[in-house]
């Protein structure tokens, strides 16, 4: 069997699972936000169990509207509050933890071989820990809170086979793009990604979380990366206990429905243009896009490390006038590392604004919205119509070096190019 | 909730996302009536007045992707939409539809044979799709049981109340 069969079965309670068939998991966690959990909330008091099944396996993060924008989002906060309270859940308020995707493994609420469902469709960024996680909407969260359960088709798996190393600028979130642009935006539609190989091997916690966050974006049900000493290292400290990791890794014939090659040694700075995440090209092809945002953040792209190269790409530079340059954190801790680095006092002095950890303009809904003729590049995971504000808008999705430089100039360009 | 339903098609195209759907700055509403004002509003201002009455979607391939927003197939189903058919689903989608009590049906060949405002006729149950206007029929993909089952009682919610009274 592969990682996510051997996930599965062991959660089902079988010896062996083969794609197509459907069985019945346990779960070993269940996330909610502020935006998906009101209506979960509703769901969960309707079904009139008076308790969740377990309530050290339930998180509450309020994260997407966060601090409230308006009274509406305000009074959602506190239906999360008091559920949290009278249920008795971890839950991780204004200031306390951020973004979920980051707050789940870095508050050490993901191990391998897990089986973890989150109302919120980038919950597929935790296989970056070998973990089997998948989105699920609203009404499903509640009947897993009420049950511990959830059934699931097991996917047929796509895997994803990487060697390469990468040339300088040239990040995790490039081969995503270029991925995504190759298999198309229902290229793993209802299957299993499981990205392996050299490349993979050699990348590290941050560089797989982006991986793995993106892709639901090419359809999958699951992005998956076998658990090893990388995985052991950044968990350390932060779970009880670190399972055997050994019994995670995909057997010598696993089947898959097919394998895929990707070399990253001569990959090119990739943007994905609008309206679609499959629209991929490199930077250099797009011809001149000039830009009114640049935002760096969100659950693809807003930790240390993502920070760190957009502030080696913009160190001793300014942000073009007329252009607004957001840096968003992706959680309190990338925060307070990101301050103690003095990478933000850099951000700020070049001319970005540094704003609280949360989803922000990645979704539209909160900080930074766009006006109708705008352009923004973002490091963040969606570019649909509408996504970041105004329906006129225009949003392009790159890496944080990618963005940072693009801040600089203008208009969308390499970090290479801003560096020469 | 029927295994029959008939009525006027829309016909929207491939990868509809939940963005278009119910943009994200509509996702603070809570009343599903509240949602289906802005049902689509990301591609057509003037899909809800089409919509009141009733209406079938037809979709190309992996309608609505993106976000796991169940607000999404809210807002379709209280503007007025009595079923989607599409060639693929993406799969949150999917599941959320069913899950709130829209049904969804996955119908190889229907995005090119349908026209906006044909008459369709849907049977869940036999997996039929007729598109009355044209007078052709096509075969869907049947829903098994248990999601027959979940969508007859309406719901999730309705479906595992009624499990649960039993054990
Ligand atoms: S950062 Fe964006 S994609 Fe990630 S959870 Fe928040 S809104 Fe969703």
């Amino acid at each position: 069997m592969n990682i996510t069969e051997k996930i599965l079965a062991k959660a089902s309670g079988k010896k062996v699972v083969h794609p197509g068939e459907i069985i019945d998991a346990n779960l070993d966690m269940v996330m909610i936000h502020d935006l998906t959990g009101p209506l979960a909330v509703e769901a969960f008091k309707k079904i009139g169990t008076p308790k969740v099944w377990d309530s050290k396996k339930v998180v509450v993060i309020l994260d997407h509207q966060v601090p409230a924008e308006s009274v509406k989002a305000a009074e959602l906060h506190k239906t999360m509050r008091e559920f949290a309270k009278t249920q008795n859940l971890k839950i991780y308020d204004v200031g306390r933890g951020g973004i979920c995707h980051q707050v789940m493994p870095e508050q050490g609420h993901v191990k391998p071989g897990d089986v973890i469902i989150g109302a919120d469709s980038h919950t597929c960024t935790y296989g970056a820990f070998g973990a089997f996680a998948t989105g699920v909407g609203s009404t499903e969260a509640a009947a897993a809170m009420a049950t511990g359960k959830i059934w699931f088709k097991v996917p047929s798996t796509i895997k994803i086979e990487v060697k390469g190393k990468f040339k300088k600028y040239i990040t995790p979130k490039d081969l995503i793009l270029n991925i995504i642009g190759t298999l198309s935006v229902d290229g793993a539609i209802y299957k299993a990604a499981e990205f392996a190989g050299p490349t993979i091997k050699a990348m590290t916690t941050a560089g797989r979380m982006t991986l793995c966050n993106m892709a639901v974006e090419f359809g999958a049900k699951n992005g998956i990366i076998a658990p090893d000493e990388t995985t052991t290292e950044f968990l350390a400290g932060r779970i009880d206990k670190m399972p055997d990791t050994k019994a995670l890794q995909s057997d010598k014939d696993a089947q898959y429905e097919r394998t895929v090659e990707f070399d990253v040694a001569k990959l090119e700075p990739q943007i994905a243009c609008p309206s679609s995440v499959d629209n991929v090209k490199p930077v250099s092809e797009i011809g001149d896009v000039p830009i009114e945002q640049a935002f760096i953040g969100s659950c693809t792209n807003g930790r240390l490390e993502d920070l760190r190269i957009a502030a080696q790409v913009m160190k001793g530079k300014k942000v073009k006038d007329g252009v607004r340059a957001l840096v968003i954190p992706a959680s309190q801790e990338v925060w307070k590392q990101a301050n103690d680095e003095g990478l933000l006092q850099l951000f700020t002095e070049a001319g970005a604004i540094v704003c609280g950890s949360a989803c922000g303009p990645c979704l539209g809904g909160h900080i930074g919205l766009l006006a109708a003729g705008e352009s923004c590049v973002a490091t963040s995971n969606r570019n649909f119509i509408g996504r970041m504000g105004s329906t006129q808008a225009k949003v392009y999705l790159a890496s944080p070096a990618t963005v940072a430089a693009s801040a600089i100039a203008g208009k969308i360009v390499s970090a290479a190019e801003v560096k020469a | 909730m029927e295994s029959k339903i008939r009525a006027k098609a829309a016909v929207l195209g491939n990868n509809i996302d939940t963005d278009v759907i119910l943009p994200g700055k509509y996702l603070i509403l809570v009343d599903p009536y509240d949602l289906a004002q802005h049902a689509l509003a990301g591609l057509d201002e003037h899909f809800v007045d089409k919509a009141k009455g009733g209406i079938i979607i037809v979709g190309g391939k992996n309608f609505g992707c993106g976000s796991s927003r169940e607000q999404a197939p809210l807002a379709l189903k209280y503007s007025g939409v009595k079923c989607v058919i599409a060639e693929s689903f993406a799969r949150i989608f999917y599941r959320n539809s069913i899950n709130i009590g829209l049904p969804v049906i996955e119908c190889k060949g229907i995005h090119d044979a349908v026209k906006e405002g044909d008459e369709l006729a849907v049977d869940l149950e036999a997996g039929k799709v007729q598109n009355l206007t044209t007078k052709n029929t096509f075969e869907a993909t049947k829903l098994p049981p248990s999601i027959m089952e979940i969508l007859t009682d309406g719901g999730l919610i309705e479906n595992l109340r009624k499990r649960m009274n039993k054990k």
